[in-house]
Protein backbone atom coordinates (compact mmCIF):
# COMPACT_ATOMS: atom_id res chain seq x y z
CA UNK A 1 0.00 0.00 0.00
CA UNK A 2 1.45 3.36 -1.01
CA UNK A 3 2.08 6.18 1.44
CA UNK A 4 -0.54 8.25 -0.37
CA UNK A 5 -3.36 5.80 0.44
CA UNK A 6 -2.01 5.16 3.93
CA UNK A 7 -2.10 8.88 4.73
CA UNK A 8 -5.55 9.20 3.15
CA UNK A 9 -6.90 6.46 5.40
CA UNK A 10 -5.60 8.25 8.48
CA UNK A 11 -6.98 11.64 7.57
CA UNK A 12 -10.40 11.66 5.91
CA UNK A 13 -11.81 15.18 5.65
CA UNK A 14 -15.53 15.14 5.23
CA UNK A 15 -17.68 17.56 3.29
CA UNK A 16 -21.31 17.27 4.18
CA UNK A 17 -23.78 17.95 1.40
CA UNK A 18 -27.49 18.08 2.00
CA UNK A 19 -29.55 17.36 -1.10
CA UNK A 20 -32.92 18.23 0.33
CA UNK A 21 -32.94 16.07 3.43
CA UNK A 22 -35.27 16.38 6.41
CA UNK A 23 -32.23 17.26 8.59
CA UNK A 24 -32.43 14.08 10.64
CA UNK A 25 -29.44 12.41 8.98
CA UNK A 26 -27.50 15.68 9.30
CA UNK A 27 -28.09 15.70 13.05
CA UNK A 28 -26.89 12.10 13.29
CA UNK A 29 -23.75 12.97 11.30
CA UNK A 30 -22.95 15.72 13.81
CA UNK A 31 -23.55 13.20 16.60
CA UNK A 32 -20.51 11.27 15.29
CA UNK A 33 -18.31 14.22 16.31
CA UNK A 34 -19.53 14.45 19.90
CA UNK A 35 -17.74 13.04 22.99
CA UNK A 36 -19.53 9.67 22.80
CA UNK A 37 -18.32 8.69 19.32
CA UNK A 38 -15.53 11.25 18.61
CA UNK A 39 -14.43 10.27 15.11
CA UNK A 40 -11.61 12.85 15.33
CA UNK A 41 -9.75 9.95 17.00
CA UNK A 42 -9.39 8.54 13.48
CA UNK A 43 -8.48 11.88 11.94
CA UNK A 44 -11.87 12.70 10.45
CA UNK A 45 -13.04 16.29 10.57
CA UNK A 46 -15.77 18.26 8.87
CA UNK A 47 -14.49 20.86 6.40
CA UNK A 48 -16.35 23.78 4.89
CA UNK A 49 -15.25 23.64 1.26
CA UNK A 50 -15.49 20.73 -1.23
CA UNK A 51 -11.96 21.62 -2.41
CA UNK A 52 -10.61 20.40 0.95
CA UNK A 53 -12.69 17.24 1.10
CA UNK A 54 -11.80 13.56 0.72
CA UNK A 55 -15.29 12.26 1.48
CA UNK A 56 -18.61 13.62 0.24
CA UNK A 57 -21.46 12.72 2.58
CA UNK A 58 -24.76 13.16 0.77
CA UNK A 59 -28.05 13.13 2.61
CA UNK A 60 -31.62 13.37 1.41
CA UNK A 61 -33.38 12.63 -1.85
CA UNK A 62 -31.53 14.78 -4.36
CA UNK A 63 -34.38 17.03 -5.35
CA UNK A 64 -34.63 18.52 -8.82
CA UNK A 65 -33.13 21.86 -7.79
CA UNK A 66 -30.15 20.05 -6.29
CA UNK A 67 -29.24 17.78 -9.21
CA UNK A 68 -26.96 20.28 -10.96
CA UNK A 69 -25.43 21.38 -7.62
CA UNK A 70 -24.56 17.84 -6.61
CA UNK A 71 -22.82 17.21 -9.92
CA UNK A 72 -21.01 20.55 -9.60
CA UNK A 73 -19.81 19.83 -6.05
CA UNK A 74 -18.58 16.40 -7.13
CA UNK A 75 -16.64 18.01 -9.98
CA UNK A 76 -15.16 20.60 -7.60
CA UNK A 77 -13.83 18.03 -5.15
CA UNK A 78 -10.13 17.24 -5.37
CA UNK A 79 -9.63 13.60 -6.38
CA UNK A 80 -9.20 10.95 -5.01
CA UNK A 81 -12.50 11.36 -3.20
CA UNK A 82 -15.15 8.91 -2.10
CA UNK A 83 -18.90 9.46 -2.06
CA UNK A 84 -21.08 8.15 0.75
CA UNK A 85 -24.87 8.03 0.50
CA UNK A 86 -26.33 8.47 3.98
CA UNK A 87 -29.89 7.50 4.83
CA UNK A 88 -32.68 5.73 3.02
CA UNK A 89 -33.49 8.78 0.89
CA UNK A 90 -30.14 9.17 -0.83
CA UNK A 91 -29.65 5.38 -1.12
CA UNK A 92 -32.96 4.62 -2.82
CA UNK A 93 -35.38 7.49 -2.50
CA UNK A 94 -37.11 6.06 0.57
CA UNK A 95 -40.72 7.06 1.01
CA UNK A 96 -40.26 9.93 -1.45
CA UNK A 97 -39.20 7.78 -4.39
CA UNK A 98 -42.41 8.53 -6.35
CA UNK A 99 -42.51 12.18 -5.33
CA UNK A 100 -42.74 14.92 -7.98
CA UNK A 101 -39.54 16.58 -6.69
CA UNK A 102 -37.38 13.45 -6.81
CA UNK A 103 -34.17 14.06 -8.77
CA UNK A 104 -32.10 11.22 -7.33
CA UNK A 105 -31.32 8.75 -5.97
CA UNK A 106 -27.70 9.76 -5.63
CA UNK A 107 -26.17 6.90 -7.64
CA UNK A 108 -28.04 8.02 -10.75
CA UNK A 109 -26.03 11.26 -10.68
CA UNK A 110 -22.53 10.50 -9.38
CA UNK A 111 -20.65 7.25 -8.59
CA UNK A 112 -21.34 6.18 -5.00
CA UNK A 113 -18.83 4.09 -3.02
CA UNK A 114 -20.72 3.25 0.17
CA UNK A 115 -24.43 3.13 1.04
CA UNK A 116 -25.47 3.59 4.66
CA UNK A 117 -29.23 2.98 4.90
CA UNK A 118 -31.47 3.89 7.80
CA UNK A 119 -33.97 6.60 8.61
CA UNK A 120 -31.80 8.06 10.03
CA UNK A 121 -28.81 5.69 10.33
CA UNK A 122 -27.35 5.54 13.84
CA UNK A 123 -23.86 6.97 14.36
CA UNK A 124 -22.72 3.37 15.00
CA UNK A 125 -23.99 2.41 11.56
CA UNK A 126 -22.12 5.30 9.98
CA UNK A 127 -18.89 4.33 11.73
CA UNK A 128 -19.36 0.73 10.59
CA UNK A 129 -19.84 2.05 7.06
CA UNK A 130 -16.66 4.13 7.29
CA UNK A 131 -14.73 1.05 8.48
CA UNK A 132 -15.91 -0.83 5.38
CA UNK A 133 -14.86 2.18 3.30
CA UNK A 134 -11.36 2.09 4.82
CA UNK A 135 -11.07 -1.59 3.92
CA UNK A 136 -12.13 -0.76 0.39
CA UNK A 137 -9.48 1.95 -0.08
CA UNK A 138 -6.46 0.15 -1.46
CA UNK B 1 29.13 32.36 6.09
CA UNK B 2 28.49 32.10 2.37
CA UNK B 3 25.27 31.68 0.44
CA UNK B 4 25.27 27.86 0.57
CA UNK B 5 25.58 27.92 4.35
CA UNK B 6 22.72 30.39 4.64
CA UNK B 7 20.54 28.23 2.39
CA UNK B 8 21.38 25.04 4.30
CA UNK B 9 20.70 26.78 7.60
CA UNK B 10 17.36 28.02 6.29
CA UNK B 11 16.31 24.57 5.04
CA UNK B 12 17.29 22.97 8.34
CA UNK B 13 15.33 25.49 10.37
CA UNK B 14 12.36 25.11 8.00
CA UNK B 15 12.36 21.35 8.61
CA UNK B 16 12.82 21.69 12.37
CA UNK B 17 10.09 24.31 12.73
CA UNK B 18 7.71 22.33 10.51
CA UNK B 19 8.04 19.24 12.71
CA UNK B 20 7.77 21.26 15.95
CA UNK B 21 4.87 23.30 14.56
CA UNK B 22 2.88 20.21 13.64
CA UNK B 23 3.46 18.79 17.10
CA UNK B 24 2.30 22.11 18.58
CA UNK B 25 -0.82 21.89 16.42
CA UNK B 26 -1.39 18.40 17.75
CA UNK B 27 -1.11 19.72 21.33
CA UNK B 28 -3.71 22.33 20.37
CA UNK B 29 -6.10 19.72 18.94
CA UNK B 30 -5.55 17.26 21.78
CA UNK B 31 -6.06 19.83 24.56
CA UNK B 32 -9.17 21.10 22.75
CA UNK B 33 -10.50 17.55 22.57
CA UNK B 34 -9.80 16.89 26.25
CA UNK B 35 -11.55 20.15 27.19
CA UNK B 36 -14.62 18.90 25.31
CA UNK B 37 -14.41 15.46 27.03
CA UNK B 38 -13.27 13.81 23.79
CA UNK B 39 -10.23 11.60 23.20
CA UNK B 40 -8.71 13.58 20.35
CA UNK B 41 -6.47 12.67 17.42
CA UNK B 42 -3.25 10.61 17.66
CA UNK B 43 0.13 12.41 17.72
CA UNK B 44 0.91 11.83 14.03
CA UNK B 45 -2.38 13.34 12.87
CA UNK B 46 -1.00 16.54 11.36
CA UNK B 47 1.79 14.69 9.57
CA UNK B 48 -0.83 12.35 8.06
CA UNK B 49 -2.91 15.37 7.03
CA UNK B 50 0.07 16.97 5.31
CA UNK B 51 1.11 13.73 3.56
CA UNK B 52 -2.45 13.23 2.36
CA UNK B 53 -2.74 16.80 1.06
CA UNK B 54 0.59 16.38 -0.74
CA UNK B 55 -0.78 13.30 -2.51
CA UNK B 56 -4.05 14.85 -3.58
CA UNK B 57 -5.01 16.56 -6.78
CA UNK B 58 -4.30 20.30 -6.84
CA UNK B 59 -7.10 22.20 -8.53
CA UNK B 60 -6.57 25.70 -9.89
CA UNK B 61 -9.89 27.52 -10.45
CA UNK B 62 -10.55 28.91 -13.90
CA UNK B 63 -10.92 32.49 -12.70
CA UNK B 64 -7.70 32.46 -10.68
CA UNK B 65 -4.55 34.40 -11.43
CA UNK B 66 -2.32 31.34 -11.60
CA UNK B 67 1.06 32.83 -10.64
CA UNK B 68 -0.13 34.52 -7.43
CA UNK B 69 -2.42 31.60 -6.57
CA UNK B 70 0.49 29.15 -6.64
CA UNK B 71 3.12 31.39 -5.08
CA UNK B 72 1.15 32.82 -2.15
CA UNK B 73 1.42 29.61 -0.02
CA UNK B 74 5.14 29.39 -0.82
CA UNK B 75 5.62 32.98 0.34
CA UNK B 76 3.68 32.26 3.54
CA UNK B 77 5.79 29.22 4.45
CA UNK B 78 9.06 30.94 3.56
CA UNK B 79 8.32 34.02 5.64
CA UNK B 80 7.14 31.98 8.63
CA UNK B 81 10.23 29.77 8.51
CA UNK B 82 12.44 32.86 8.12
CA UNK B 83 11.08 34.20 11.45
CA UNK B 84 12.05 30.90 13.02
CA UNK B 85 15.54 31.01 11.50
CA UNK B 86 16.10 34.53 12.85
CA UNK B 87 14.91 33.54 16.34
CA UNK B 88 17.17 30.46 16.37
CA UNK B 89 20.14 32.63 15.40
CA UNK B 90 19.31 34.99 18.26
CA UNK B 91 19.13 32.12 20.78
CA UNK B 92 22.49 30.73 19.69
CA UNK B 93 24.13 34.16 19.09
CA UNK B 94 27.22 32.33 17.84
CA UNK B 95 27.11 34.28 14.59
CA UNK B 96 27.14 37.62 16.35
CA UNK B 97 23.70 38.32 14.91
CA UNK B 98 21.88 41.17 16.68
CA UNK B 99 18.36 40.20 15.51
CA UNK B 100 16.12 43.21 15.24
CA UNK B 101 12.61 43.35 16.72
CA UNK B 102 11.43 45.41 13.75
CA UNK B 103 12.68 42.76 11.30
CA UNK B 104 10.55 40.14 13.04
CA UNK B 105 7.57 42.51 13.11
CA UNK B 106 7.87 42.75 9.32
CA UNK B 107 8.40 39.04 8.76
CA UNK B 108 5.44 38.08 10.95
CA UNK B 109 3.21 40.31 8.80
CA UNK B 110 4.17 38.55 5.54
CA UNK B 111 2.15 35.30 6.08
CA UNK B 112 -1.04 37.37 6.56
CA UNK B 113 -0.19 39.32 3.40
CA UNK B 114 0.34 36.03 1.57
CA UNK B 115 -3.10 34.85 2.68
CA UNK B 116 -4.56 38.11 1.37
CA UNK B 117 -2.71 37.69 -1.96
CA UNK B 118 -3.72 34.05 -2.34
CA UNK B 119 -7.34 34.62 -1.40
CA UNK B 120 -7.74 37.64 -3.68
CA UNK B 121 -6.17 35.83 -6.65
CA UNK B 122 -8.49 32.83 -6.33
CA UNK B 123 -11.44 34.71 -7.80
CA UNK B 124 -14.01 33.47 -5.31
CA UNK B 125 -16.58 35.75 -3.66
CA UNK B 126 -16.38 34.09 -0.24
CA UNK B 127 -12.59 34.27 -0.40
CA UNK B 128 -12.78 38.01 -1.05
CA UNK B 129 -15.00 38.46 2.03
CA UNK B 130 -12.41 36.43 3.97
CA UNK B 131 -9.49 38.52 2.81
CA UNK B 132 -11.30 41.78 3.51
CA UNK B 133 -11.70 40.57 7.11
CA UNK B 134 -8.09 39.41 7.24
CA UNK B 135 -6.97 42.85 6.06
CA UNK B 136 -9.01 44.67 8.70
CA UNK B 137 -7.79 42.25 11.35
CA UNK B 138 -4.18 42.85 10.24
CA UNK B 139 -4.68 46.61 10.64
CA UNK B 140 -6.31 45.92 14.00
CA UNK B 141 -3.72 43.78 15.73
CA UNK B 142 -0.57 45.42 14.35
CA UNK B 143 -1.08 48.52 16.53
CA UNK B 144 -1.30 46.78 19.95
CA UNK B 145 1.35 44.26 18.83
CA UNK B 146 3.73 47.15 18.12
CA UNK B 147 2.96 48.51 21.62
CA UNK B 148 3.77 45.08 23.07
CA UNK B 149 7.13 45.11 21.27
CA UNK B 150 7.98 48.65 22.37
CA UNK B 151 7.52 47.83 26.08
CA UNK B 152 10.48 45.37 26.43
CA UNK B 153 12.53 47.50 24.05
CA UNK B 154 12.03 50.56 26.26
CA UNK B 155 12.66 48.61 29.46
CA UNK B 156 16.00 47.28 28.28
CA UNK B 157 17.41 50.74 27.58
CA UNK B 158 15.74 51.74 24.30
CA UNK B 159 17.27 49.02 22.10
CA UNK B 160 15.54 47.11 19.30
CA UNK B 161 18.13 44.31 19.28
CA UNK B 162 16.72 41.00 20.53
CA UNK B 163 20.15 39.94 21.84
CA UNK B 164 20.37 43.12 23.92
CA UNK B 165 16.85 42.53 25.28
CA UNK B 166 17.85 38.95 26.23
CA UNK B 167 21.06 40.19 27.94
CA UNK B 168 19.12 42.80 29.88
CA UNK B 169 16.68 40.11 31.06
CA UNK B 170 19.54 37.84 32.14
CA UNK B 171 21.03 40.65 34.22
CA UNK B 172 17.87 42.28 35.65
CA UNK B 173 15.22 39.53 35.69
CA UNK B 174 12.60 38.77 33.04
CA UNK B 175 10.34 41.46 31.59
CA UNK B 176 7.23 39.69 32.89
CA UNK B 177 8.36 40.47 36.46
CA UNK B 178 7.14 44.08 36.20
CA UNK B 179 3.72 45.75 35.84
CA UNK B 180 4.41 47.01 32.33
CA UNK B 181 5.70 43.53 31.45
CA UNK B 182 2.46 41.84 32.55
CA UNK B 183 0.39 44.34 30.54
CA UNK B 184 2.61 43.91 27.49
CA UNK B 185 2.53 40.11 27.75
CA UNK B 186 -1.28 40.00 27.77
CA UNK B 187 -1.45 42.37 24.79
CA UNK B 188 1.10 40.26 22.89
CA UNK B 189 -0.87 37.06 23.55
CA UNK B 190 -4.13 38.58 22.27
CA UNK B 191 -2.45 40.14 19.23
CA UNK B 192 -0.79 36.81 18.35
CA UNK B 193 -4.13 35.08 18.66
CA UNK B 194 -5.33 37.29 15.83
CA UNK B 195 -2.11 36.81 13.85
CA UNK B 196 -2.31 33.01 13.98
CA UNK B 197 -6.07 33.11 13.42
CA UNK B 198 -7.22 31.17 16.49
CA UNK B 199 -10.84 31.11 17.41
CA UNK B 200 -12.00 34.42 18.85
CA UNK B 201 -10.28 36.05 15.86
CA UNK B 202 -10.63 33.39 13.15
CA UNK B 203 -12.90 35.63 11.08
CA UNK B 204 -10.86 35.19 7.93
CA UNK B 205 -11.39 31.41 7.87
CA UNK B 206 -14.85 31.29 9.49
CA UNK B 207 -15.72 27.68 8.61
CA UNK B 208 -19.36 28.19 9.53
CA UNK B 209 -20.22 31.12 7.30
CA UNK B 210 -17.39 31.52 4.77
CA UNK B 211 -16.58 27.80 4.29
CA UNK B 212 -12.84 28.26 4.71
CA UNK B 213 -12.68 31.96 3.76
CA UNK B 214 -9.45 32.87 2.00
CA UNK B 215 -8.53 29.17 1.65
CA UNK B 216 -11.84 28.12 0.06
CA UNK B 217 -10.39 27.46 -3.43
CA UNK B 218 -7.16 25.89 -2.23
CA UNK B 219 -6.68 22.14 -2.48
CA UNK B 220 -3.89 19.59 -2.40
CA UNK B 221 -0.33 20.63 -1.64
CA UNK B 222 -1.09 24.37 -1.80
CA UNK B 223 -3.59 24.02 1.04
CA UNK B 224 -1.02 21.87 2.85
CA UNK B 225 1.55 24.66 2.56
CA UNK B 226 -0.88 27.17 4.06
CA UNK B 227 -1.58 24.76 6.94
CA UNK B 228 2.19 24.35 7.35
CA UNK B 229 2.66 28.13 7.51
CA UNK B 230 0.00 28.31 10.24
CA UNK B 231 1.75 25.50 12.11
CA UNK B 232 5.10 27.28 11.93
CA UNK B 233 3.47 30.55 13.06
CA UNK B 234 1.96 28.68 16.01
CA UNK B 235 5.48 27.95 17.22
CA UNK B 236 7.29 31.10 16.06
CA UNK B 237 4.78 33.58 17.52
CA UNK B 238 4.88 32.24 21.09
CA UNK B 239 8.69 31.82 20.84
CA UNK B 240 8.95 35.51 19.99
CA UNK B 241 6.92 36.35 23.10
CA UNK B 242 9.13 33.97 25.13
CA UNK B 243 12.16 35.91 23.88
CA UNK B 244 10.72 39.30 24.72
CA UNK B 245 9.01 38.53 28.03
CA UNK B 246 10.34 35.23 29.45
CA UNK B 247 14.08 35.57 28.85
CA UNK B 248 14.29 33.32 25.79
CA UNK B 249 15.53 29.74 25.59
CA UNK B 250 19.00 28.80 26.76
CA UNK B 251 20.36 26.14 24.39
CA UNK B 252 23.62 25.60 26.29
CA UNK B 253 22.21 23.25 28.98
CA UNK B 254 19.53 20.54 29.16
CA UNK B 255 17.63 22.29 31.97
CA UNK B 256 17.63 25.48 29.90
CA UNK B 257 16.04 23.70 26.94
CA UNK B 258 13.43 22.00 29.16
CA UNK B 259 12.62 25.31 30.86
CA UNK B 260 12.30 26.91 27.42
CA UNK B 261 9.87 24.23 26.24
CA UNK B 262 7.80 24.66 29.41
CA UNK B 263 7.66 28.43 28.86
CA UNK B 264 6.50 27.82 25.30
CA UNK B 265 3.86 25.26 26.37
CA UNK B 266 2.53 27.71 28.98
CA UNK B 267 1.78 30.28 26.27
CA UNK B 268 0.39 27.60 23.92
CA UNK B 269 -2.02 26.28 26.57
CA UNK B 270 -3.07 29.87 27.31
CA UNK B 271 -3.91 30.22 23.59
CA UNK B 272 -5.91 26.99 23.61
CA UNK B 273 -7.84 27.96 26.73
CA UNK B 274 -8.80 31.35 25.29
CA UNK B 275 -9.71 29.62 22.03
CA UNK B 276 -12.03 27.13 23.69
CA UNK B 277 -13.86 29.49 26.01
CA UNK B 278 -14.72 32.27 23.56
CA UNK B 279 -17.01 32.42 20.54
CA UNK B 280 -15.96 34.16 17.36
CA UNK B 281 -16.14 37.96 17.35
CA UNK B 282 -17.63 40.07 14.60
CA UNK B 283 -15.07 42.11 12.67
CA UNK B 284 -16.23 45.41 14.20
CA UNK B 285 -16.03 43.90 17.70
CA UNK B 286 -12.51 42.64 16.97
CA UNK B 287 -11.39 46.05 15.72
CA UNK B 288 -12.94 47.79 18.73
CA UNK B 289 -11.15 45.32 21.00
CA UNK B 290 -7.76 45.90 19.38
CA UNK B 291 -7.91 49.63 18.70
CA UNK B 292 -9.78 50.40 21.93
CA UNK B 293 -8.82 48.51 25.05
CA UNK B 294 -5.68 46.80 23.81
CA UNK B 295 -4.09 49.97 22.43
CA UNK B 296 -5.10 51.95 25.52
CA UNK B 297 -3.45 49.36 27.76
CA UNK B 298 -0.47 49.31 25.40
CA UNK B 299 0.05 53.06 25.77
CA UNK B 300 -0.31 52.79 29.57
CA UNK B 301 2.25 49.96 29.48
CA UNK B 302 4.70 52.04 27.46
CA UNK B 303 4.34 54.99 29.88
CA UNK B 304 4.95 52.64 32.84
CA UNK B 305 7.97 51.18 31.04
CA UNK B 306 9.39 54.66 30.46
CA UNK B 307 8.99 55.30 34.20
CA UNK B 308 10.89 52.04 34.79
CA UNK B 309 8.01 50.13 36.42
Amino acid sequence: MSLKIKALKKSLWVYHMSGGSCNNCDIEILACLDPRFDIERFGMTLVGSPRHADVLLCTGIINKKCVERVKEVYAQTAKPCVVVAIGACSCSGGIFRDGYQMGGPLDKLIPVDIYIPGCPPKPEAMIAGIVKLLEKLK
Amino acid sequence: MNAVHVLLYFIMSLAAFSVCGMMAMWVDRKVTARLQFRVGPPWYQNFADFAKLAGKETLIPGKASIFMFVFAPVIAVTAAAMCGAVLLLVFRTGFGFPGDVILLLYLLTVPSLAIILGGSSSGNVLASVGISREMKLLLGYELPFACALIIPAVRSGATTSLVEILRFQQANGITLGSISGVIGFLIAVFALQGKIGLVPFDLAEAEGELAGGAFIEYSGILLGLFKLAKAILLIVGPLFVVTLYFGGINFSSVTGVIAGILKYLLILVLFVLVKNTNPRLRIDQALKFYWGWMTLFGIIGILLAVKGL
